[in-house]
C-alpha cells in the first residue's frame, strides 16, 4: 500500500484531467427533504463544483451502475418460427466513481463474492465491475449507520484510491497502478510523520461519532435459535411488504426474469429486474403454492439471508450497515432494532 | 500519459459446455434444441422429447438422475424442469410437463419440430453409484414420479447392482396416474411396484389409501439389516415429505441415506437470483436433491 498527500485544490485538477477523457459518477445534491436537509444521489457529473464530497449518504446506492434495476439478458430475432439469440453484457465504457464511502465499497466487495468469485460468475456484473475505477472517500458517520458494527466502516480493498480529508490536505491510499499513474498528473508528496499523526487523530475522532450499533456476536447462531420467536410476527405486522428496503440496499441482488415478445412479433427479449424477497410472490412455485405466504416469514427471510445464510456461505454478513433500509422504510423498521429485539430486547 | 481508462472486454471467450464452472460465458448460454416427439399422458401432463441440435453439443450433454434443465421458449418464458429420462442417453432429454403457466400452456400448443432453448443440466443428482449393492426405495407422490423416472431407468438398466428394489407411487385418483404404459416394464426385472390411489373409481382394482400405508407394509417385519442397507428417494408435494421421512426415520433408515428432491421456482439456475433460496442454501446449486440430514438443518425447507 502506498500513501501520498496532496493539497485540496489538486483534487479539482485530478477531476478535470479524468473528466476530460472518462465518464464520472459522483454524489450530487438533488434537493431538500421535508426537514430542509439536503438529499444526495449518485449521478453522472462533468463539473467538479456539482460534486458534494462532504455528502452524508445517498438515498439510493450506486447499484444501478453495476446492477441495473432492469436490464436485458438477451434478445431474440424471430423469423418463420425460427429464432436467433443474442447476448449482450451491456457494458460499453469504463466508469469512474468519484467519492464512494467505505460502506458502498464494501458492498461491492460482498457482491463480488457471489457474482464474480463463485461458480457460474455473472458476466453482466463482471463486465461492469472490471471497467470501474473507484475513488473512495471518508464519510461523516450518521446517527443511523451501524457500519462499524458490521466491520465495514473502513475498506481494505475494492477501490483504486481512497482519500481522507485532513483539513488542509487530502491523504490518499493507493491500491492500483492505474491510480498511481493518474496521480502523476497532479502534485503529490510523501506523507511526513506529522501527516500520519494527523491521519490517526482524524480517524480516531471520526470513530467516536458512530452511535447506532448492532450486537453481532454469535448472531448467526442466535438467529437459528430464535427462528420461531414471536418478535418476527410483531415486525411482520408492521411490515408493509413493499420491497423498499431491497430497493435502497447496496447489496440486495435477487432478481426475477421475464420474457416479452416485441409488438412486431419479429423479436423478443429476456429482461432481468431486481426483485425483493419481501414481495408476496417471491417464493411462489408453479401451481400456486407459496413457501412464504405471510409477511413476517418474508421479513424474517430477508434478515436470515443477510445475517445468517450469507455468513454460512462466505463467512461474512451481507449487510454493510449503511442504514439506508431503516431510513427508507415506511413502517420505520430498522436493522439495529430488529436484531436487538431478536436478541431479547423489547420492540419500541 | 493520457488519463483514459482502458475498456476490458469480458466477452471474448467462447462458451465451453464442459468447463461450466467459473466460466463467464456460460451464464446465459443456451443449447438450441428441437422437440422431436410429443406424447400426451393425461389431460394435464405431456412428455416432450427434446434433442440438442448441434452434434458436438449433443455428444457432450450428460446428466445424472435428479438434475434439471432450464427450458426456454424465446419470448414466452423460461422455467426449470426435472429430467425424466434415462441418463444413459446423451444429448436428449425427456421432460414431463404439466400445463400450469404461460410457458407450459404455450408449449402444449407447439408441436413436434419446434425449436426451444435448453440451459443446463443444473443441480445435484441422486448418488446412484453410492447406492450400488443396497436396497432401493423409490417413493413418489403425484407429479413426484417425474424426477424419479430417471433413477428408475438407471436402476433398471443396472438391475444386477442393486438388491431389493421397491417403487411406491401414489396419486389422487386413477385418472392422475402417470407413465401407465411403463408399469409393466417396471414390474419386470424383479422390481416391486406398488401403486396406491386416494380416491378410487369403479374400474380401479389396485390399492386405495395413502403412500404411507404402502410404505408401512413394506417396512414392517423387516430386520435392522434391511433398514440400514436401504437408500430411499422421496419426491412429491411438500406435505408428503414430512410423513414419509418421519416413518423412514422411525424404522431407522439412516438420514444420510434418505434423499428428497425439493421444488422451487428458479430464474437463473446458478445461485444468483435467490428465488430458490432455502435457509442458507440454494436449491439450484446444492439441490434439488438433498439428503434428509441436510434438509433437517434447513429452515422452511419442507
Amino acid at each position: 500500500m502506498i500513501f501520498r498527500i496532496f493539497e485540496k485544490k489538486e483534487l479539482r485538477s485530478l477531476f478535470e484531467i479524468l473528466a476530460a477523457h472518462n465518464k464520472i459518477v459522483g454524489p450530487v445534491e438533488t434537493g431538500r427533504d421535508k426537514d430542509k436537509n439536503p438529499v444526495y444521489a449518485f449521478a453522472e457529473v462533468s463539473d467538479f463544483n456539482s460534486i458534494k464530497l462532504n455528502y452524508t449518504t445517498t438515498k439510493l446506492p450506486a447499484k444501478r451502475y453495476f446492477l441495473p434495476f432492469q436490464e436485458d439478458l438477451s434478445t431474440f430475432r424471430i423469423k418463420d418460427g425460427n429464432w436467433q439469440k443474442t447476448i449482450d453484457y451491456n457494458a460499453k465504457e469504463p466508469l469512474i466513481f468519484f467519492g464512494l464511502h467505505a460502506c458502498d465499497i464494501n458492498a461491492l466487495n460482498k457482491l463480488d463474492k457471489v457474482l464474480l468469485h463463485s461458480v457460474y460468475p455473472t458476466p453482466y456484473y463482471a463486465a461492469k465491475r472490471k471497467n470501474m475505477f473507484i475513488i473512495g472517500i471518508d464519510c461523516v458517520p450518521q446517527p443511523f449507520c451501524f457500519c462499524r458494527s458490521m466491520g465495514s466502516d473502513t475498506a481494505l480493498h475494492g477501490f483504486d484510491m481512497f482519500i481522507t480529508d485532513l483539513g488542509a490536505k487530502y491523504f490518499v491510499e493507493i491500491l492500483t497502478d492505474t491510480a498511481y499513474n493518474f496521480l502523476k498528473n497532479i502534485k503529490t508528496e510523501e506523507p511526513k510523520e506529522k501527516d500520519h499523526v494527523l491521519y490517526m487523530k482524524t480517524t480516531a475522532e471520526r470513530n467516536k461519532k458512530f452511535t447506532a450499533q448492532v450486537e453481532t456476536t454469535d448472531l448467526a447462531k442466535i438467529l437459528d435459535m430464535e427462528f420461531q420467536a414471536d418478535v418476527w410476527k410483531q415486525w411482520g405486522d408492521k411490515c408493509l411488504a413493499c420491497g423498499t428496503c431491497s430497493n435502497v440496499c447496496p447489496t440486495c441482488y435477487c432478481y426475477g426474469v421475464e420474457e416479452t415478445v416485441n409488438i412486431d412479433l419479429k423479436g423478443a427479449r429476456k429482461t432481468k429486474s431486481l426483485y425483493s424477497c419481501n414481495l408476496i410472490d417471491f417464493a411462489e412455485v408453479a401451481g400456486g403454492h407459496n413457501f412464504r405466504p405471510e409477511r413476517h416469514t418474508r421479513l424474517k427471510y430477508r434478515y436470515y439471508h443477510k445475517h445468517r445464510g450469507f455468513v454460512e456461505a462466505f463467512e461474512e454478513s451481507l449487510c454493510v450497515g449503511c442504514g439506508r433500509c431503516g431510513q427508507a422504510c415506511l413502517a420505520g423498521i430498522n436493522v439495529p432494532e430488529v436484531i436487538a429485539s431478536v436478541r431479547g430486547g423489547k420492540i419500541k | 500519459m493520457k488519463p483514459k481508462l482502458k475498456f476490458t472486454d469480458v466477452t471474448t471467450q467462447p462458451p465451453d459446455t464442459q468447463r461450466r464452472k467459473n466460466d463467464l460465458s456460460s451464464f446465459e448460454y443456451t443449447h438450441r434444441a428441437e422437440i422431436t416427439s410429443v406424447y400426451p399422458l393425461t389431460d394435464m401432463e405431456t412428455i416432450y422429447r427434446i434433442q440438442i441440435i448441434d452434434p458436438e453439443e449433443r455428444r457432450r450433454f450428460k446428466f445424472v438422475p435428479g438434475q434439471f434443465v432450464m427450458l426456454e421458449m424465446p419470448g414466452i418464458g423460461e422455467a426449470p424442469f426435472s429430467i425424466s429420462s434415462s441418463p444413459s442417453i446423451h444429448g436428449e432429454v425427456e421432460l414431463c410437463i404439466r400445463k400450469a403457466g404461460n410457458l407450459t400452456n404455450f408449449l402444449s400448443k407447439v408441436g413436434r419440430g419446434a425449436h426451444v432453448g435448453i440451459r443446463g443440466p443444473f443441480g445435484t443428482g441422486f448418488p446412484m453409484e453410492e447406492m450400488r449393492g443396497q436396497n432401493i426405495l423409490l417413493i413418489a407422490g403425484g407429479l413426484g414420479l417425474v424426477p424419479l423416472r430417471s433413477p428408475i431407468a438407471y436402476v433398471q438398466e443396472n438391475r444386477s447392482h442393486f438388491k431389493e428394489v421397491n417403487i411406491i407411487y401414489g396419486t389422487k385418483s386413477p385418472a392422475h396416474l402417470l407413465f401407465q404404459y411403463q408399469y409393466e416394464v417396471w414390474s419386470k426385472d424383479d422390481i416391486n411396484l406398488n401403486i396406491i390411489v386416494e380416491k378410487t373409481d369403479p374400474a380401479w382394482k389396485g390399492s386405495v389409501g395413502l403412500i404411507t400405508e404402502s410404505l408401512l407394509k413394506i417396512l414392517t417385519g423387516r430386520d435392522s439389516e434391511f433398514y440400514h442397507n436401504t437408500y430411499a428417494i422421496v419426491c412429491g408435494p411438500p406435505v408428503m415429505f414430512k410423513f414419509v421421512c418421519n416413518m423412514l426415520n422411525k424404522f431407522h433408515v439412516p438420514m444420510q441415506k434418505m434423499f428428497v428432491s425439493l421444488e422451487r421456482r428458479m430464474h437463473c439456475g446458478m445461485g444468483k437470483c435467490c428465488r430458490c433460496n432455502v435457509g442458507s442454501t440454494y436449491t439450484c446449486l446444492k439441490g434439488p436433491v438433498f439428503d434428509y440430514w441436510t434438509v433437517m438443518n434447513l429452515k422452511e425447507a419442507i
